[in-house]
Order: structure tokens, then sequence, then C-alpha cells
């Protein structure tokens, strides 16, 4: 069998991006959207990752690590505003939060 | 002898683990932008985060992979699940699930994923061979060097380490604030 190159790290990940992307480009559900945001940034990390094995330091893996930390934070804000908006108007579908439209 | 610093032994099987790992998190991804009900997607997220833990262990990254665990799969899937329960609405997932232009949106993403794969035959070249291999035994304590430092001297990134910290102070001063009744 072929040997696992970094190559097929990057295809793996590479797909999880375009899975979230598609995940936050076309479903309703708010907090789908969100979960796809993680799922790209779970792409980020293991790209991250591959490349930090293949130049044989740990740059990667800190960047990694900081980018989970930022992940965190992000998701805490986000789902905070989901739930502050949720009490106002009471629906967690995208098309529905256009109050900014004109 | 510390047996963790044993990196003479080869992996067995590697092909096997990394197909099987990839394919779970490819196929929990799709779960998760495809699923009507939010608490499926949440399941299906935390089976992608274990996926890609295993495959950063494949990658010598133990450290790494435990931090997903831990604070992806343990934390932030957790306070996922307790925002879908709080805005849980049943009929939310009998309605439309996708948006109106959602060919649009799909096509974009065929386009980004064509204009990855071109990348990827393009440069396949330019990759070098992989370098040494990093002995997983002593990971953690590399990665708390270049966080912490050691022997006395600030690590290379002891700086973002504090500004992170600083992040989640104000990431947690954020949401604390938006979420109460009264300011």
């Amino acid at each position: 069998m072929v040997p696992i190159t970094t190559l097929h790290y990057l295809v793996v990940a590479a797909a999880l991006f375009v899975l979230g992307t598609i995940g936050v480009l076309t479903r309703r559900n708010v907090v789908i959207v969100l979960m796809s945001i993680e799922l790209i940034l779970n792409a980020v990390n293991l790209n991250l990752v591959a490349f930090s094995r293949m130049w044989g330091n740990l740059h990667g893996q800190i960047f990694a690590i900081f980018i989970v930390v930022d992940a965190a934070a992000e998701a805490a804000v986000g789902l905070g505003i989901l739930i502050a908006f949720f009490r106002n108007k009471e629906t967690i579908k995208v098309d529905e939060i256009d109050l900014l439209k004109w | 002898m510390n047996p963790a610093l044993n990196v003479g032994s080869a992996p067995v099987g590697t092909p096997y683990f990394f197909y099987g790992l990839a394919a779970a998190a490819v196929i929990s991804g799709l779960l998760v932008i495809t699923r009507r009900n939010a608490v499926h997607s949440a399941l299906s997220l935390i089976v992608t985060l274990l996926s890609v833990a295993g495959l950063y262990l494949m990658l010598y990254a133990p450290f790494v992979a435990g931090v997903q665990i831990i604070v992806y799969a343990g934390g932030i899937m957790v306070l996922f699940l307790f925002v879908i329960m709080l805005v849980n609405i049943d009929r939310a997932s009998k309605e439309r699930q996708f948006n109106r232009i959602w060919p649009v949106g799909l096509l974009a993403s065929c386009a980004l994923l064509a204009l990855f794969l071109g990348a990827f035959s393009k440069g396949r070249a330019l990759l070098p061979e992989r370098a040494t291999q990093l002995p997983e035994g002593i990971n953690t304590q590399q990665v708390a060097a270049l966080l912490y430092g050691e022997a006395g001297r600030m690590g290379q990134y002891t700086f973002a380490f504090e500004i992170a910290s600083l992040l989640l102070l104000v990431a947690i001063l954020g949401a604390v604030i938006m979420t109460k009744k009264k300011i």
C-alpha cells in the first residue's frame, strides 16, 4: 500500500473544511452553522499538526493549541449572542434574524 | 530507563488506522451538516472531534490530542448541547432545513474543493520528505518548554499564552454580560 504521507492528511483536512463551508452556507439553524464553523477550525488544526510533523518541530502544534483556545472563546461568545437573541425573538433560523435589513 | 523514550519501534497497521479514522471523520462531518435534529449534529461533531484526535495521535502529537479531547469534545461540545437544550424548539426541526439558495452554496464549496485539489496536485512535489520523527514520549515537556519557558528564560510563545488567557477572560465577561437579563 502507498505509505501515508502529509498529503493524505491535507486531503482529509480539505474535505472537513469544505464540509464545514457547506454547513455554514446552506443550513438555516444557527446552532448548526456554529458547529460547522467548529468543523472548519478542526480542519485547520489538522493541517497545522500535519505540517508540524512534516517539518519536525512543534510550532504547528502550539498554533493548534491556540486555535483550540480561540475556538472555545468564540463558541462561548457566539452561543451567548444566540441566547440573548433567542430571548427577544424566539427563533433560531438564520433567515428570520433580519432586524437590520433595509 | 524510561520506556516512554523508546523511539525505536515502528508503527504497525498505519494505513488501516489512517483510512478508518479519516473515513470516520469525514462521514460524521457529513452527518453534522445534514441532520435535521440539532442534537444528532452535536453528537456527530463529537465523533468527528474524537476521530481528529486519533489522527493527531498518528501524527505524534499526543498533547494536542489530549487538549482536543478534554477541551473541544469535553468542554465546547457540552456547551453546545446545553445551548441546544435551552433554545430547543420542536417546530424548528419540522421546517425546512436548508435555505433557499443552497445550490449556490454547494456550487461555491465545490469550487473551493476543486481549488484545494488543484493546489495539492500542483504542489505535491514541493512537500519535502518527512523530517526526523519527534519522540512522542517527551512531547508534553517540549510543548511546555515552548509555552512556559525553561531554565529561567521565557519561552517562545509565553507572551502569546498570556494573551490567550486574556482572550478567555474577555470571552467569559462577554458571555456573562450578554446573557444577563438586566445589565
